[in-house]
């Protein structure tokens, strides 16, 4: 199932709320999880795994931590859908 | 010809925990202490685990000398000769002689030889792996009280500059004493292991790369992100199960008591069980720091001590770590 950019950034955004209370609205491609949104590493973990369940894709252990930008997230979504 | 027939052992009907004993190491360790090496801070430490303080074993205080103390509580409180002992199962993995077990010594050391005694080593796991053995020498009737032992002195391999896991770990010993029960004490266990992640938790290198010298005194570490996953996706699936086998809900339960290893990953739990307020779930870590194998005996231990629960009740006891191993079982609170 082809997933648009803006539909995985958009639902992206609501996990992230929910995990971390950060505004949607906070939550843009170019945002470094770490640097930018202050998103630790165990955090990062319950918002991938919620990003599984969601989008119905596999995020391996040993990808997550190429997954530092918020577009580096949604980029992995849409290609792994 | 004929021959007389095999005698098998009678079989007890049920098991419970009959009594708990505890000890922590005498030192209390802060965050700002660790925090140094790792260029961290308090704040950060207590965020990202919810450790206040750790508690570890000094220098002329062993491994073997928290285990005793801890049997010794427990034995006491069962009501039993230590004479009357027939099994002591012994889970460390800080045990620091490859053989002899630290189980024939503790069983000699507390009045409980010529007791069978043997070492189990699957980390955090330990302590309910402990119990599933007991439970079963118990019923299949080949020993009337187990002495289950879960003791560490994991200060003893840690690195002080290790970010991953050597600041959330701290020194003590959990002991139970099982025996034969008129009503269930002890539900099925759910266990297993994934050796896939055997990398996942483990040391720095074996003793044979120390012995050669490519490496340094091995000391632990481990892939937290991974864990955590496994610890909460993975463990939230057997700790239902292990509710669905003992025929009960997660409203029947008094306690929570999982192995004490991040605040992180207890929280998730709750969440992912869907547990309702009513039950209590041991956040011993706070204080304690994470024990390993000690660390569910230790913080059930301290549930009944502050009153937060009563005797009789239900407690899903859960232990996962390196292996990966995990055991989980519901047992009536002694």
């Amino acid at each position: 199932m082809a997933l648009a950019q803006a539909d995985v950034l958009a639902g992206l955004a609501e996990i992230v709320n929910d995990e971390t209370g950060i505004a949607t609205e906070a939550v843009q491609l170019d945002k470094h999880f770490t640097n930018d949104l202050d998103i630790d590493s165990i955090s990062m973990m319950t918002i991938v795994v919620n990003c599984e369940d969601k989008f119905g894709v596999k995020i391996p252990d040993e990808e997550v931590k190429n997954l530092e930008t918020v577009g580096d997230a949604v980029n992995f979504i849409v290609n792994a859908a | 010809m004929t021959r007389p027939e095999l005698k098998q052992y009678e079989l007890n009907k049920y098991s419970r925990i009959y009594s708990l004993g505890a000890a922590r190491g005498e030192l209390v360790v802060t965050n700002d202490d660790v925090a140094g090496p790792i260029d961290s801070s308090d704040e950060w430490i207590r965020q990202r685990t919810g450790i206040i303080t750790r508690r570890r074993a000094g220098k002329d205080t062993s491994m073997m000398d928290l285990a005793v103390e801890a049997a010794k509580e427990a034995i006491e409180k069962a009501g039993i000769a230590p004479s009357e002992i027939e099994a002591v199962v012994f889970s460390t993995i800080t045990h620091p002689y490859l053989t002899p077990s630290a189980a024939t010594l503790l069983a000699e050391l507390v009045g409980a030889n010529p007791a069978a005694a043997y070492d189990v080593s699957a980390a955090c796991a330990g302590y309910c792996y402990g119990i599933a053995q007991a439970d079963a020498l118990v019923r299949s009737g080949v020993a009337k009280y187990v002495l289950v032992v879960a003791a560490e002195k994991l200060s003893d391999i840690i690195e002080p500059t290790d970010r991953s896991i050597s600041f959330l770990l701290g020194d003590g010993a959990g002991a139970a004493i099982v025996g034969p029960s008129d009503t269930p004490g002890i539900s099925p266990t759910v266990w297993g292991s994934d050796g896939s992640h055997w990398d996942a938790v483990g040391m720095t290198g074996s003793l044979l790369d120390f012995r050669d010298g490519t490496t340094e005194w091995p000391t632990l570490r481990q892939e937290g992100q991974t864990v955590f996953r496994w610890a909460v996706w993975e463990m939230a699936k057997v700790a239902k199960k292990a509710l669905e086998v003992a025929g009960i809900e997660a409203k029947d339960l008094s306690a929570l008591v999982t192995h004490q290893a991040n605040i992180r990953i207890i929280d998730e739990m709750v969440k992912q069980l869907a547990l309702p307020d009513s039950v209590a779930v041991a956040r011993d870590i706070i204080n304690t720091g994470n024990t390993s194998a000690a660390s569910v005996p230790l913080a059930m231990h301290e549930l009944l001590k502050t009153g937060e629960v009563k005797s009789g009740g239900y407690a899903l006891e859960i232990g996962f770590g390196a292996g990966l191993a995990f055991a989980a079982q519901v047992v009536v609170l002694p």
